[in-house]
């Protein structure tokens, strides 16, 4: 089974035709109650926003964890590659002093 | 007002619950995609926590000692009081998704009404029940919308669900000495006050649907005294054999 409805009235993101026989791949980001910011729960198949949103509900929110939950269309979101690593974080390891912690706290400020 | 009225009518809003979440459960392991084996598994455990609320308070209400186990698993077809539409097969997705949403829509309704109830248990059972039903009616209108609308295939699978059933959906707004009795009391809701409310929303979602409306004739009735169809007999055998089987037994 594929899209359900007619292109005029799916929000499924445009683009490629999924990988395999499933629906659409959506990405799922969930709020837990305390305020926090969301965070990647999964992912999961929809055709639609709306479905993609209940299906979150269904399937990462029904025990209570979220107050607040993202769907987004996982082809729109662009990744590094693992071949990326070593440009991309490396730079950071040698340079102590671009941790706040490599400053000694001046006397009389309060940690 | 008398006992045994509202006991009927917690039985009957207590069996609805219990035959339609049961045949909502036999989808488990079934469902078209993973995501709505989940939806449908919730949907049904929804269903069956609000019938063990209404079938402990019936038993509260009636004072015979019967828990909520008792009434569910040792009654025997001729004592529910459930719907008939909510017994009759599963069918395919289209017939259980068109059924779930044509019940949840007035359950929706009928528990908005019993918040008010002047039986506080019944009202707390009902402001929880307008929450699940809510989402039910959320989550299958957005299925009706998109079978009818659909494919060739979903579109007819779904209209002919809907013409098997429409002839199942009067009873549930017909109104007896029961219903008359506790909405009188202001322990319950007399369900034919619900029915213009419910084909307004029901019409407005079937139109999306691009879906015909059966035109209504004659309606099937009987659940409510005990007359069943021959469905559920066999799907209470199923339901009741464990505990039957094993008497006492807990888990």
């Amino acid at each position: 089974m594929t899209d359900l409805r007619d292109s005029s009235t799916t929000s499924t993101s445009s683009g490629a035709a999924p990988s395999d026989s499933q629906w659409p791949l959506w990405e799922v980001f969930v709020q837990p109650p305390k305020g926090e910011a969301h965070e990647h729960a999964g992912s999961l198949h929809a055709v639609s926003a709306e479905m993609a949103l209940q299906n979150a509900r269904d399937v990462y929110a029904r025990r209570g964890e979220a107050v607040s939950i993202w769907v987004v269309p996982s082809e729109s979101i662009t990744a590094s590659t693992p071949e990326d690593m070593g440009p991309f974080f490396d730079p950071g390891n040698d340079k102590p002093y671009r941790h706040p912690q490599f400053y000694k706290t001046p006397r009389g400020v309060r940690v | 007002m008398t006992a045994p009225a509202f006991f009927q009518y917690l039985l009957r809003l207590g069996d609805d619950r219990l035959v339609l979440g049961h045949r909502v459960s036999e989808w488990c392991g079934h469902g078209p995609i993973l995501e709505e084996d989940i939806a449908l598994a919730n949907i049904s455990l929804d269903l069956i926590g609000e019938a063990t609320l209404l079938l402990k308070l019936a038993g509260q209400t009636e004072k015979k000692g019967r828990s909520e186990d008792a009434l569910a698993y040792f009654r025997d077809g001729i004592d529910f009081r459930n719907a008939l539409i909510v017994e009759l097969p599963k069918g395919d997705f289209g017939f259980t998704i068109v059924r779930q949403y044509l019940f949840s829509v007035y359950s929706l309704l009928q528990m908005e009404g019993l918040t008010r109830s002047s039986n506080a248990d019944l009202a707390g059972i009902a402001s929880k029940a307008v929450k699940e039903s809510r989402y039910h009616v959320r989550h299958c209108a957005e299925w009706v919308i998109t079978l009818g609308d659909g494919t060739g295939e979903s579109h007819a699978r779904v209209q002919d669900a809907l013409n098997d059933m429409w002839r199942y959906t009067g009873e549930l707004f017909m109104a007896d000495d029961v219903d008359r009795e506790v909405a009188a009391s202001g322990l319950g809701v007399d369900p034919s006050t619900l029915s213009d409310r419910w084909n307004a929303e029901v019409s407005r979602v079937l139109d999306e649907a691009t879906l015909a409306i059966p035109k209504t004739g004659y309606m099937q009735r009987g659940g409510r005294e005990g007359k069943h169809t021959e469905h559920l007999g066999h799907m209470l055998s199923e339901m009741q054999i464990v505990a039957r089987s094993h008497p006492g037994a807990s888990w």
